[in-house]
């Protein structure tokens, strides 16, 4: 399990994809989180879909990393691109029957590839944290926002709390990605069903039936990424909701997969 | 210890109601090089497949260095293979495509660089593959087939794309292995090549073993041919007629007679020709080739 995690790892450093991803996730960390402070007094909203996120919640022990915790379901989105591109690819490029001769435990190739992915999507996370985090720190003060709370314990607890939800959340958008490459066996039908699903499908549906978005898979781990429904709000998902839907659509999506993946004759 | 590097009994592969590979029985011995010949979807590459464990087979059993082949863990780290063409990450260099399988297998990778140099690739070791022509992607597949040092090697029509420098080189590399105790079982549409290079011969037909056993056995019990032809085109009929009124299968082919028939039996040929007033401008005996024997045995072309 372990060659096959070190040798994947070595696959996952090349340059381009790397370098590429981690890119992205500085951009949009840097974006997401400093939208927060540079639009504060914007009458059209400062978070997503519109939202407001006022002086007085920013000033709160979690204002510090509410960039980051934004920025969560988007980290979500790619992890679900990298984990369903390097699965399926196997497929498509052939290389699969390399691996399984190298390696015939299947669980093993399954396990290794996805410890590795997972240290790939913690890089990810612990750098979107970096950049959120001080980008809050050094807009905040422009934005006439109290930073007091943040550096205390709540802030600290808040920061973790925070870390965790989005590494649960982004193994679970992870885990998806990987399923459908299993599945679907080619990347671009992958990343193309995934993303169009949670970006498009998902909201359409929730649209329509608003009841809808306490069960779809991608609502309930961009739930789990934002810690759930706030304190003292009337609409969102539960987080203790969110974890149990969304790790069940996990669970299983990931019990059906292995076992055809286990299962299934290599003839390409 | 196991005497064979192969042995399968009654191994079957069933695809709906297709039979991909038939009750397939054969041993391939220790230490010899073991050509496998078939027609175009005969199941050699499906066979190949189920002895490596990408597949699951319907039926039978099978030996790989005396370890079954329901598990393929016991006996895949002496084993190197390569099936149905090279397969690696387009945007790694050939280096780090060895680098990975090697990693992935457990292997040292101090041995990448002396394989990529064993098959000429020396000096394009740090090109990413997509740019390798497609014998420079043969040449690494064969190399990554030798990373873990076999004791068997599987090799699906590994001098495809090559050049006539580059089949020279895998038969050499081949022997070489043979030599030092590696067994290798090779299937290829290039019989001329397998004719030189292989001891024994497994050949499918539609799925089922018409032949194993030594190559040299297979060549001795197939008929002579005698071969002839007159100074005019218009006399192969005539000998065609004299061979058959002989009780000899025979026929036109390639502007000459072709006999079945036992060498001496040119003699009278000879003087059943002369009596008929044709001068031969050709009589050669001689023993059919491997793709002639092919042929006749897989009722191909």
């Amino acid at each position: 399990m372990w060659n096959v995690a070190f040798s994947e790892l070595r696959k996952l450093r090349r340059p381009t994809l790397f370098f590429g991803t981690m890119g992205a996730v500085v951009f949009f960390s840097a974006l997401f989180s400093s939208l927060l402070f540079l639009l504060i007094d914007s009458p059209d909203g400062n978070s997503d879909r519109g939202r407001v996120v006022g002086r007085d919640v920013l000033g709160l022990a979690t204002g510090g990393v509410q960039g980051f915790s934004s920025v969560g379901g988007f980290l979500g989105i790619i992890a679900l691109c990298v984990f369903a591109a390097q699965t399926a690819q196997e497929y498509t490029y052939g290389t699969l029957r390399n691996i399984l001769v190298r390696q015939p435990g299947r669980m093993r190739v399954l396990a290794g590839k996805f410890i590795a992915m997972k240290l790939f999507a913690l890089v990810m996370i612990i750098l979107s944290g970096i950049i959120s985090v001080t980008a809050s720190i050094l807009l905040a003060p422009r934005a006439k926002v109290s930073t007091d709370l943040w550096f205390g314990a709540d802030g600290r607890h808040a920061l973790l709390t925070t870390f965790i939800n989005i590494i649960i959340s982004v193994i679970g958008f992870g885990t998806i990605g990987m399923v459908l490459g299993l599945l679907l066996r080619s990347p671009i039908s992958a990343i193309s069903f995934g993303v169009l699903w949670l970006l498009i499908v998902e909201n359409l549906l929730i649209a329509v039936k608003n009841s809808l978005q306490d069960w779809m898979p991608g609502a309930q781990l961009a739930a789990i990424a934002s810690g759930g429904k706030p304190r003292g709000m009337t609409t969102g998902i539960e987080y203790s909701h969110a974890l149990l839907v969304g790790g069940i659509y996990v669970a299983v999506g990931a019990v059906v997969a292995s076992f055809l993946f286990v299962r299934r004759d290599v003839s390409n | 210890m196991s005497k064979t590097a192969i042995s399968v009994s009654n191994l079957s592969k069933k695809y709906g109601e297709r039979m991909a590979v038939s009750h397939a029985t054969f041993e391939v011995p220790l230490g010899t090089i073991c050509g496998f010949v078939g027609p175009n979807g005969s199941g050699k590459t499906t066979t190949m497949r189920m002895l490596l464990g990408l597949i699951t087979p319907t039926g039978g059993s099978g030996e790989i260095l005396g370890e079954s082949i329901k598990h393929p863990e016991k006996y895949l780290p002496r084993v190197g293979a390569m099936i149905e063409g090279p397969a690696f990450y387009p945007a790694l260099s050939g280096k780090e495509n060895l680098n990975y399988l090697a990693i992935l297998g457990g292997f040292s990778t101090n041995r990448v660089q002396g394989l990529l140099e064993q098959v000429g690739l020396g000096d394009r070791a740090k090109s990413k593959y997509k740019t390798y022509s497609f014998g420079m992607k043969q040449r690494l597949g064969i190399a990554a087939a030798l990373l873990p040092d076999p004791k068997l090697l599987m090799l699906d029509e590994p001098t495809n794309g090559l050049d006539p420098e580059g089949i020279q080189e895998v038969r050499t590399l081949l022997r070489a292995l043979a030599n030092e105790g590696t067994s290798v079982f090779v299937s290829s549409h290039l019989l001329s090549e397998l004719e030189l290079i292989s001891d024994y011969l497994v050949m499918l037909r539609k799925g089922e073993v018409v032949f194993t056993g030594k190559m040299s056995d297979l060549m001795l019990d197939q008929q002579p041919v005698i071969i002839a032809k007159g100074a005019h085109d218009g006399e192969l009929e005539t000998l065609l007629a004299i061979a058959q009124a002989a009780g000899h299968r025979a026929m036109i082919r390639g502007g000459a007679v072709h006999v079945e028939g036992p060498a001496r039996w040119a003699l009278d040929l000879n003087r059943a020709a002369f009596e008929a007033g044709i001068t031969l401008s050709q009589l050669t005996p001689q023993l059919p080739n491997l793709e002639e024997t092919f042929f006749e045995m897989t009722g191909e072309k």
